[in-house]
Formats: structure tokens, sequence, C-alpha cells
């Protein structure tokens, strides 16, 4: 392939303001989850990180590390990558419970 | 069609970056690089397994352990490496754009901070062994079940994950280096930016080790 393969065409160069406003983000929803455990400590706490953390996971994903402009083939290879953790997370907890 | 039509050992030619480059695919050595990240997911994965499972069986002692954990310094640690990351993305992005003092400016950055998450880990670590919690001392081995297990998790996963940020440091300092000298450069810079998945990977991780370890009650 040419060498212009190696350089991204400019959409693809992401500006300093969108990721200086995802880190705002993700700050803000840093202090959520600690506010939240601090203030509610107990399962509403555990809530709110559990459902705020995967949040501030894609933000990063997303954005910093551009998956939103990848290629469907690599998103989905990503999927697939987490998909695999979460079963075997998932059937370990078929068992244990079960015990 | 192609540019240049010689055999593939280019390097003999008269090859400057771009020329012997030309063979490669940087969305081929793109998925490489994740499928890299892939195993690193799962590598920590398997340790949020272990984590989970332990946690389910000793709910209220991890709870208790979890107290003795300084969250402010986690906090902050969390801080500086979300920092961090955002350092990282801006160098990738600058040196894309030809941008080669910023490009290594926000690289240094990068650098300064994961050195800082290692100083706050250090006085963290320091201060639970001068407690006598950590592994083999003797608080820790006098500690009930379920708070041994959360201290031993807490001390193998965020220590692998330091070590993750001190090889992730030692790379950037070499990229930093290559960048200094010309080796890597707007049209060269895939290593740049595998070095920057790395590093958000390192802070992905971190992301979810905080609310495991010093959320936790």
């Amino acid at each position: 392939m040419e060498q212009a393969r190696t350089v991204d065409s400019p959409q693809h160069i992401l500006t300093t303001s969108v990721f200086v406003k995802v880190w705002v983000y993700l700050v803000i929803l840093t202090a959520i989850t600690v506010g939240a455990s601090v203030l509610f400590p107990g399962a509403v706490g555990i809530g709110v990180a559990t459902l705020v953390t995967p949040i501030k996971a894609a933000l990063i994903l997303l954005f910093f590390m551009h998956l939103k402009y990848e290629s469907t083939a690599l998103r989905t290879m990503f999927l697939v990558a987490i998909s695999i953790l979460a079963i075997f997370i998932g059937l370990t907890f078929f068992d244990y419970p079960l015990r | 069609m192609t540019v240049n039509a010689a055999p593939i050992q280019t390097s003999g030619h008269a090859g400057h970056a771009g020329h012997t480059r030309s063979h490669l695919s940087h969305e081929g050595s793109k998925t490489g690089m994740w499928l890299f990240l892939y195993t690193e997911i799962l590598l920590f994965g398997g340790l949020f397994l272990i984590y989970s499972v332990y946690r389910y069986l000793h709910a209220a002692d991890f709870s208790v352990a979890a107290a003795h954990l300084n969250v402010p310094i986690g906090v902050i640690n969390t801080v500086v490496l979300l920092t961090s990351s955002l350092t990282m993305a801006l160098s990738v992005t600058a040196l894309q754009r030809d941008q080669r003092s910023r490009s290594m400016n926000m690289l240094m950055a990068t650098i300064a901070l994961s050195g800082l998450f290692l100083v706050f880990k250090f006085f963290e670590w320091k201060a639970k062994y001068e407690h006598g919690t950590f592994p083999g001392m003797e608080h820790l081995n006098q500690l009930p079940n379920g708070e041994k297990l959360f201290f031993t998790l807490y001390f193998t996963m965020t220590g692998l994950h330091a070590v993750h940020v001190i090889i992730g440091l030692a790379v950037m300092a070499v990229v930093w280096q290559r960048i200094r000298k010309g080796t890597v450069t707007v049209a060269n810079y895939p290593i740049l930016e595998y070095t920057g998945l790395y590093w958000h990977i390192v802070d992905l991780i971190w992301i979810f080790l905080l609310p495991l370890f010093y959320l936790t009650n």
C-alpha cells in the first residue's frame, strides 16, 4: 500500500477540545461514583459504581482509544472479547450460588 | 499502480522510512495491537473473576477490609491516570498533525503523571507495610480469611497494574527518544498510537480497580 496509508484523513484526527471534554466527563463521573459511595454507603453506592464505571470505560474506549472511528471488524472483535469475559464471570455465578 | 515494484526486502534499497513501511498495513498492525490488548483484558479479567467469587463468598469481610484503604489517594491516583490518558491522546494527535514538539511535551507530561501515580502508590503501600498488612506479614496473617483474601487480591491486582504502569513508562520514554531522534514521525507514528492504546487500557483497568477496592462499603 502507499505511504499515504499511514496518515489518517483529517476527520479521523480528533480535536483537542473533544479530548478535553471527554476528560471533564470522566472526572465528573468519577466524582459521582466516589460521592455516591461516601454519601450512600451500601447498595446505593455500589449500584451507582456498577452503572457509572462502564460508562467511563466506554468513553475511554470510544474516544481516547478511537474505537468510535475504527472499522466494524475491530469493534466487533472488541465486543467478542468482552463477551467472553462476561461469559466467564457469568457462568461462574451459575455455580457458586447453587452450592 | 504501486509506487514500489521491488521485492519484499526493500530495506537494502535506498529506503527512507516511508519506502520500507510501504508494505505494512496500518489496519493490520493495529488489529495485532488490539489482539494484545484483549489478552491484557483477559489477564486482569481472570483476576476480576477471582475477586468477584471471593467477594461473593466473604461479602462482610471485604467491606471491613476495604475501610482500611486510603480513599483520597485512590481518587487522586484515578484523576492522575485519567489526565495522563488525556495527555497521551493529545500526544498522538499532535504527531498526526506533524506537531513534533507538542507531541513530545504531551508525552513527557504523560510520563510525569505516570511517575506521580507510582509515587502515590509507593506511599500507600509503604503505610500498609509499616502496619504489617502486607502478604507474608504478621498483621495480615492474623486477619479473618475474608479480609486476608481482600488484601491479597488488593496487592496482587494493584501490584500487577503497577508493573504495567512501569512498563508503559519505559516504553513511553523509548518512544519519546525516538520522536526526538526523528525515527517516529508524522509518516511513521503507529508505535506512538499503540503506546497510547496500551496506556488507555492501563487507565481502563484502574477505572475498574477503584470501585472494587476503594469504594466497597
